[in-house]
């Protein structure tokens, strides 16, 4: 019981420390950790195994961690996200230095001729794709920036544009197992594959992702055809020829990019696993890089890549290791299935509209990270089928996070770099947008959930 | 470490610090609401010669592309920790964002290499790396103080009071989240004075000779100041 009351206030002032922002959320979520292993494991439960066991550090030796037919589920520390994601990371960073990603946004809009409403529906529709293969974050940094850039040339307000770009890149990352980190910790933790999310969550997102285009279309229209109605005068844009710095480092970057896809599509196949192909991603793009812009790209690349973001995995994981080991999970487990009275239907809908209510308004990860133990222990007390809850919270935690400006990291990024460069977005504008939008995708996907699952 | 800390480390290696005028003086001056501390920092520029910044730099970063009003609302306002997060480099505060371009401004002045005053916005810390900066910060007696705000704003002492809380509630949070030391104390600045004693007048000339008698012992020429 002190253990468990003990695990509970550690966690929640690690939530609230980092929505005070007063420390870099990676030392937050570390000192944590750190505190979950010696007070609640070491003073409370005197147990090394339990440290031992959150730590994780045998997956590493484990031949099911590299390769397998299916992902090795895992507890505690996990490290298959981690390493996954800091191949990605590595890919992304060899990527943008070749000047793929605003290579690909000038030849969009060269490629509708520079007309506003078909430049949002390639944009939306790219966000999409890209969000689905690579974090959410990098393609909404590059949207946005070429967004505003073009935004100049082309005399339009380009805060719709953004909206749209950050609404589908939170869809599109719902898609996939790689798309958002929930899934990939979802995917690792309960070992599934590429594959299995495409067919889940992925055919919700399909059908989701029309209704968005149409959403948005009908929003912006208007005001996106009156900015060119009003423009005068030639247009002139910089040429996608212009954005390739080295034209062997793109080749390469995209080369290992489709490599990338290719390897994430069929590891249920090959029997990959996505640590296994964060390495082999990493390690092709460190070779690509040198034998094209030479030995001394390897510091930029290194640098590049988002570190603190790891660290606080690692923090995140140990922290909701400490809820698993002491059962405070369990009870919220058992809290959920109490309410809905064992009915399947009640407990997706709880499950959704608590995952996608909470990830508007806190950050969508540690919430998914809490919530795994809970929806394995739901499913072991009611009988419901696993992969259901688990295709339930992914829906809501990625969705969820993007009714509000700080619900998802590219929602931040995008508004940041609108707000950066003269264009803020209020709560109220966000809001007004981007509310209905996910009210209607939620709905979409509870009615898909029980048509299919239930 | 401050934030404004962090980013003055990354300022440290630029070699256009390195090239700093060595004649250059900066003024800081923060101040309570009330204080009269914009005044003095107006009569102390006038007395000295030399540039004033206030509301000036509102007009720099509108300059940029941003609105007036969003620029006047966010200028020197604490952030809302529950309406906005930080990822890496990336906030969506609208608070810090101005904040932040505010900071730059504030470096893109001081880069010129000529002397200034500059009124609050943290500009004691953004401009720790140059060697001349002077910080000074005004306070007052409550009476003096209410007095002023009634004046100037037309308010019966009930509000003036409010104001006086509030505006100063908003500065010390602003102050203390980017800054590494607190608003208003006193091993932060190099001088704190009460314009109550002297008035604003007497004040700005009592700093005036404070600045030259600096600018006398540290070896800069007096031309330095302008005629401004």
């Amino acid at each position: 019981m002190i253990a468990q009351a003990v695990a509970l206030i550690i966690f929640i002032g690690m939530f609230v420390l980092i929505i005070l922002d007063k420390f870099e959320r990676q030392w937050i979520t570390l000192v944590s950790g750190l505190l979950m292993l010696v007070v609640v494991f070491g003073i409370c439960l005197h147990s090394p195994q339990a440290i031992a066991d959150t730590l994780n550090l045998k997956a590493f030796f484990a031949r099911s961690f590299w390769y397998g037919a299916e992902e090795s589920a895992s507890a505690g520390i996990n490290w298959s996200t981690i390493v996954f994601i800091a191949g990605m990371m590595i890919m992304v960073e060899g990527l943008g230095h070749s000047g793929f990603f605003r290579w690909l946004c000038l030849s969009l809009a060269k490629a509708v001729h520079y007309h506003l409403v078909p430049l949002l529906i390639c944009f939306m529709c790219m966000s999409g794709f890209l969000s689905m293969f690579i974090d959410s974050i990098t393609v909404v940094l590059f949207l946005a920036t070429v967004t505003i850039e073009l935004s100049r040339m082309l005399k339009y307000n380009p805060v719709p544009m953004i909206l749209a770009e950050v609404f589908c890149a939170n869809l599109g990352g719902s898609a996939t197992m790689s798309g958002d980190p929930p899934n990939i910790i979802i995917g690792t933790s309960l070992g599934y594959s590429f594959m299995d999310f495409i067919t889940n969550t992925g055919a919700v997102v399909g059908i989701s992702f029309i209704f968005a285009l149409v959403y948005f279309w009908l929003c912006f229209r208007k005001e996106l055809k009156a900015n060119e109605a009003a423009r005068v005068g030639e247009v002139s844009c910089p040429e996608p020829s212009s954005a390739i710095e080295s034209k062997p480092a793109f080749l390469c970057g995209v080369l290992v990019f489709a490599i990338a896809v290719v390897l994430l599509i069929t590891h249920a196949q090959t029997g990959l696993t996505v640590s296994c192909i964060g390495v082999i991603v990493a390690v092709l793009t460190l070779i690509a890089m040198v034998a094209t812009s030479g030995i001394s790209v390897i510091p930029k690349i290194f640098r590049g890549v988002d570190y603190k973001t790891l660290l606080f995995f690692i923090g995140l994981f140990v922290s909701v290791g400490g809820l698993e080991q002491t059962g405070v999970l369990e009870v919220i487990a058992h809290f959920i299935s109490v309410v809905s009275g064992g009915n399947p239907y009640v407990i997706v809908a709880i499950i959704l509209i608590l995952s996608a209510g909470c990830s508007a308004l806190i950050d969508n990860i540690p919430f998914a990270a809490t919530m795994i133990p809970v929806i394995q222990s739901l499913a072991s007390s009611t009988g419901m089928a696993l992969p259901t809850l688990a295709w339930t919270l992914s829906l809501g935690t990625d969705i969820g996070g993007n009714a509000t400006p700080i619900g998802a990291s590219a929602n931040v990024v995008g508004t940041s770099v609108s707000a950066k460069n003269g264009h803020p977005i209020s709560w109220g504008k966000y809001c007004k947008y981007c509310v209905p939008a996910t009210l209607i995708v939620i709905m979409i996907s509870l009615g898909c959930i029980y048509l299919r699952y239930l | 470490m401050g934030r404004i800390q962090k980013m003055n480390e990354k300022y440290a290696g630029d070699a256009e610090n390195k090239q700093m005028n060595e004649n250059q003086i900066i003024v800081t001056v923060g101040r309570e609401h009330g204080s009269g501390g914009h005044f003095i920092a107006q009569n102390l520029a006038k007395e000295l010669g030399i540039k004033l910044y206030d509301k000036e730099i509102v007009e720099g970063i509108v300059a940029q592309g941003f609105s007036k009003e969003f620029v006047e609302e966010m200028d020197e306002k604490p952030i809302n920790y529950f309406l906005s997060r930080r990822i890496g480099e990336f906030s969506n505060s609208p608070e810090e964002i101005v904040a932040e371009k505010v900071f730059e401004y504030i470096r893109e002045i001081a880069k010129k290499g000529e002397s200034f005053v500059i009124v609050g916005r943290c500009a004691e810390s953004v401009l720790r790396l140059y060697p001349h900066v002077i910080s000074i910060f005004v306070t007052g007696d409550k009476k003096d103080k209410l007095k002023r705000i009634e004046d100037i704003y037309h308010l019966d002492a009930m509000a003036a009071q409010d104001r006086i809380r509030r505006v100063d509630s908003k500065r010390k949070q602003y102050h203390n989240h980017y800054a590494d030391f607190k608003w208003g104390d006193s091993r932060g600045y190099d001088l704190l004075i009460n314009s109550s004693r002297l008035g604003i007048d007497g004040t700005a000339k009592c700093l005036a000779g404070y600045v030259k008698s600096y600018m006398q012992v540290k070896g800069i020429e007096p031309q330095t100041l302008g005629k401004e």
